[in-house]
């Protein structure tokens, strides 16, 4: 079965967008019957990744679709569970890869929720009547506000160390401790009650922002959304773009969208994702790129980008390298983000920049080995040179081919190389990259729009490898049989430490601490064995653990 | 050292626990007091504080002859903490720990679902207080008035024996939750009970013996189940709440079956014959007995869902860590452990209705309710003897399980009293064919007098075949107005 990340409301099953001027709700009520595979029912509004699906589709038309709005009120359809969290069920039914691809989707939702918060002045408040357990309770944390019911059974909590033996996968842990600053011994003891914490305490715990009774919450919950919606940068006024389905066609062994195409060569585990530049040059106005909707060529190559990703990650667990190529003119890219440099502050220039910025952080965090390869014909430029950068490795072509005429291959940088798309630590790539020499930063930057050839940018340290004609066949084939052999795992772990050189964030805190802690609890027979907590959930019997402490 | 038979009248709260004895619980206890002495006061039955009413007391814990009876105030009543004497060297009776000697402190491991049973048992208690609190004003008779009051203050004291059980053994948790249970109110939108049942209204008579035959049951069932729980105060607690318990159950049964009675003797003597000849039966002034199928289709169904879904995580735990057992455990020939068992579970496939052998421990919320059942068809069965000797064509009968139901597995589909899955539409138009309308309720409410004539009872109802504690048809039961 093929996971598609795509969908829209009309096919929802398990959430709900009702839009009232400036607050819009998301209503999870979840189908119990709606799993994404067999094997379990998703009770108590507990979700599976078709569930995070539906809600990252939500969340990214409430930021496209809906510039008008600018408080987002998360609920449950149920008063008496707000949400359980994962689904234990599914969990202990699933492949440890897909555990941990459900993990990355699922976080990488909820960093969006904070996104929308911090960058597009959508303000999100959670809600929570009844129990907001485990994942359940880290969606409120992803909120800016939670209001939790004083009804004196409605309570926060974490439960998964005491009931399941595994750690909160949604980054509970981090946003208890570095968002909300709870004490750290507090912390300890909320992470270990399974029922959780209620009404005043945990607002004494700062777990939530307020308990209020249920014959007011409705009334505060919209008091409260129209204060954040007064105090939100939104235009405030129509129309928003329509998020179209996108164009794409599967084939046995490729994807191919309009101007992205990822072909899987499956014998030797390498994946091509290529992205044609645009084709014609930017609009004139932002009308003009409102009237292109979706279909504008920035917009269109993301959200392309982002399936390809989502695909790839979910379901060709076997591709070791992606291999990324582009093609076209670097100067329409370069036009194109010109144009939305010049309209960053109009609501949809900003919502792209973000948006591109989510998705090349998406692609930071995929776990293969991830190559740019930099030929004649192609436009690493501007944004499409962050690829090159998020890249472990570059190769670029000096020179031409024998009777190629494209033209010769060149790397050409702007201000987006330069802060516009920050990764997860916060850096840019290229000051990611740079970290122990800084002044590369300040020679790249005085290089900002020229045309680099490949000897330009291996001096300039963008690229890793520049080979002539004579050299790059045998260097790139090398390259990949010997990745290929390698073990992914150790590959897996290698890069994602490479990766994010530099300060820790919540961000790169949350992805770290999952996979080096999660990602082992999950290997773990006190979690997932016969006799591990996993496998014993439901039966009623204990879990039998292993008491060595590692 | 105290009597764990005789109750210690001596200290403010009467117990069989060696209370004065026991410094720290005693004033907790007698910190709790006047908070619950207010809610009694502020949510207790309406209009009758004062009233002097015939009632009974334990004064002591064994079964035979352990209450005596005399006119009391009930805010005067002298709730009280009592457990069934303790068994000598009593072992867990099932689940991963049976054999070991049973717990007479809490094992740290099980603290929270120890807890969590018991404040769920403890909030169901004053629940029923709170939904009954104005039943007094339309009372059919000073008989049924006592009996209501009787209930009432003897789930007051269930509430102190789990209020004890929480204080002694759970530290401040334990005070927490125990001031908790003073402060959700059936009903109420800011701070309801736990449990569906318990918030809705009991507005009539009949309701309320529906309520203390089949919801009252339940209780009994989920009392039977931690009786045998392995941590021994719960058990002993249970075990003695089940003879006051018994009484509850006696007044739905009784209350219901008179009801009956009367319908059908009011029906032979005005010549009536068909059952469902509804107006005319109604005109006699009694309840008409497919109204009364209604009511106990209502009530039954809504006490079914107070068994939690059939298929529990929560009742596996509990029964494996030696918390919460079956009925009759003891009676039970299997190994009381359940790893290996499985038991037939009713699960909805493809719109129909099959039953699924299900791991036994997982299965156990179904298997109390399928004893509930059983329990309820019996007494069922003694209220169509009742009809059947009258020479009335007609005979109650339990709905199916998938009827009305607001948890577990039905609860998201719609089904008829016989087990047909409907579809919305279907289901929107039988309904009231099932279920009491709003007409129908407001035909009970007009029936509803209060008769306060000693020996008097109103026109609906039967009076009893024999009074409480023997006395005479004419005892005044309540008096009213003392002064």
């Amino acid at each position: 079965m093929r996971i598609d990340f795509q969908t829209s409301p009309e096919t929802y099953r398990h959430w709900k967008i009702d839009i009232d001027g400036e607050v819009a709700s998301l209503v999870m009520d979840v189908d119990e019957k709606g799993g994404l595979f067999e094997g379990y029912e998703l009770k108590l509004n507990s979700y599976d990744l078709g569930v995070d699906i539906e809600l990252n589709d939500a969340i990214q038309r409430l930021r496209f679709e809906h510039p008008e709005v600018k408080a987002v009120i998360m609920r449950s359809g149920n008063d008496r569970t707000f949400c359980a969290g994962a689904n234990i069920r599914m969990l202990a039914g699933a492949t440890h890869a897909h555990k941990v691809n459900f993990c990355k989707f699922t976080n990488e939702t909820r960093n969006s929720i904070e996104d929308a918060s911090e960058h597009s002045g959508q303000k999100y408040i959670c809600l929570v009547r009844g129990t907001a357990a485990g994942g359940g309770y880290e969606l409120a944390l992803a909120t800016d506000h939670i209001i939790l019911s004083d009804d004196s059974s409605s309570s926060v909590a974490l439960p998964e160390v005491p009931l399941l033996a595994v750690l909160p996968g949604t980054g509970g842990l981090t946003r208890v401790t570095d968002k909300r600053k709870v004490r750290r011994d507090l912390a300890d003891v909320f992470c270990t009650i399974e029922e959780g914490i209620r009404g005043k305490r945990a607002v004494d715990w700062r777990l939530v922002d307020e308990a209020v009774p249920n014959s007011k919450i409705e009334e505060v919950t919209a008091q409260r959304a129209r204060e954040f919606a007064a105090a939100s940068d939104r235009p405030g006024d129509g129309p928003g773009v329509s998020l179209t389905p996108l164009e794409r066609t599967f084939g046995e062994a490729h994807v191919k969208y309009s101007t992205v195409t990822l072909e899987i060569d499956r014998a030797t585990g390498v994946a091509t994702v290529s992205i044609a530049g645009p084709d014609d040059g930017a609009p004139a106005s932002a009308d003009d790129m409102l009237a292109q909707g979706a279909a504008f060529w920035p917009l269109r190559a993301a959200r392309e980008l982002d399936d390809a990703i989502l695909h790839l990650r979910a379901n060709e667990p076997e591709v070791a390298v992606l291999v990324m190529k582009t093609q076209g003119a670097p100067d329409a890219v370069l036009a194109y983000d010109a144009f939305l440099e010049a309209n960053a502050d109009h609501w949809l220039g900003r919502e792209i920049l973000h948006y591109w910025k989510r998705v090349l952080k998406r692609v930071d965090l995929t776990s293969r080995t991830l190559v740019a390869i930099i030929e004649p014909g192609s436009c690493f430029a501007g944004t499409l040179a962050e690829l090159a950068f998020a890249a472990d490795r570059s190769y670029m072509l000096i020179g031409g081919f024998e009777q190629d005429n494209r033209p010769e291959a060149a790397l050409q940088l702007n201000g987006h190389n330069f802060g516009r798309y920050p990764m997860s630590n916060g850096l840019s790539r290229l000051e990611t990259r740079f970290l122990g020499e800084p002044e590369s930063i300040g020679a790249a930057q005085a290089r900002s729009g020229e045309p680099l050839d490949a000897e330009t940018a291996d001096e300039l340290g963008l690229v890793t490898f520049a080979f002539d004609d004579i050299d790059w066949e045998d260097e790139v084939r090398i390259f990949l049989e010997e990745r290929a052999s390698f073990s992914p795992d150790g590959l897996t772990g290698m890069e994602a430490n490479l990766r994010f050189a530099g300060p820790e964030t919540m961000e790169t805190k949350i992805f770290g601490r999952l996979t080096a802690w999660q990602n082992w609890i999950f290997q773990r027979p006190n979690a997932v064995g016969e006799d591990g907590a996993l496998r014993r959930y439901g039966t009623g019997r204990k879990p039998d653990y292993n008491r060595t402490r590692v | 050292m105290h009597d764990a038979i005789h109750v210690d009248y001596d200290t403010m709260i009467p117990n069989n626990v060696g209370l004065s004895e026991d410094r720290k619980v005693l004033k907790a206890l007698e910190k709790w007091h006047p908070g619950y002495i207010d809610w009694w006061k502020g949510l207790g039955p309406d209009g009758f504080q004062e009233a002097l009413v015939y009632l009974r007391t334990a004064v002591s814990v064994d079964p035979k002859g352990w209450a005596k009876f005399d006119y009391v105030k009930m805010p005067e009543y002298r709730w009280g903490i009592l457990l069934a004497p303790q068994e000598e060297e009593r072992k867990v009776p099932f689940g991963e720990y049976k054999g070991e000697a049973a717990w007479q402190e809490v094992p740290g491991e099980h603290r929270a679902m120890l807890r969590r049973l018991i404040v769920i048992q403890g909030d169901t208690e004053p629940a029923s207080v709170e939904q009954q609190r104005h039943l007094g004003a339309t009372a059919p008779s000073l008989y049924d008035m006592r009996n209501l009051f009787q209930v009432n203050v003897e789930e007051g004291r269930h509430l102190w024996a789990m209020v004890y059980l929480l204080q002694k053994y759970f530290g401040r948790d334990g005070r927490e939750e125990s001031e908790e249970l003073l402060q959700r109110h059936s009903g109420d939108p800011d701070k309801p009970r736990m449990l569906g049942a318990f918030n809705e209204a009991t507005p009539d008579w009949l309701s309320f013996f529906m309520f203390t035959f089949f919801t009252d049951r339940d209780g009994k069932m989920q009392l039977e189940s931690l009786a045998q729980s392995g941590f021994d105060p719960l058990s002993r607690t249970c075990r003695f709440m089940l003879t006051e318990e018994a009484h509850h159950m006696f007044v739905g049964e009784t209350g219901v079956g008179r009801t009956i009675q009367r319908t059908c003797d009011a029906m032979n003597e005005a010549g009536i014959d068909d059952p469902y000849d509804i107006n005319r039966v109604r005109d006699l002034g009694v309840i008409d007995l497919p109204t009364l199928q209604k009511k106990a289709n209502m009530h039954y169904t809504l006490s079914l869902d107070l068994f939690g879904s059939e298929v529990s995580t929560n009742a596996a735990n509990a029964f494996n860590a030696g918390l919460k057992g079956r009925f009759h455990e003891s009676r039970i020939e299997d190994d009381h452990q359940l790893t290996k068992d499985t038991y037939p579970v009713v699960k909805r496939v493809n719109g129909h209705i099959e039953m699924v052998d299900t791991p036994a421990l997982s299965a156990l919320n179904m298997r109390l309710r399928d004893d509930y059942a059983r329990d309820c068809e019996k007494g069922v069965g003694r209220w169509n003897k009742i009809i059947e000797k009258t020479g009335v064509d007609f005979q109650l009968k339990l709905p199916h399980t998938a009827f009305h139901r607001g948890i577990g597995e039905f609860a998201q589909s719609e089904a008829s009293p016989d087990g047909d899955i409907l579809s919305a539409d279907e289901w929107a138009a039988r309904k009231d064919d099932w279920l009491p309308s709003k007409a129908d309720g407001d035909f009970i409410a007009s029936l509803m007098e209060q008769v306060t004539t000693p020996g008097k009872y109103a026109g609906w109802i039967a009076p009893p075949k024999v009074g409480i504690d023997n006395k005479p048809g004419d005892f005044e039961y309540v008096k009213i107005d003392p002064s």
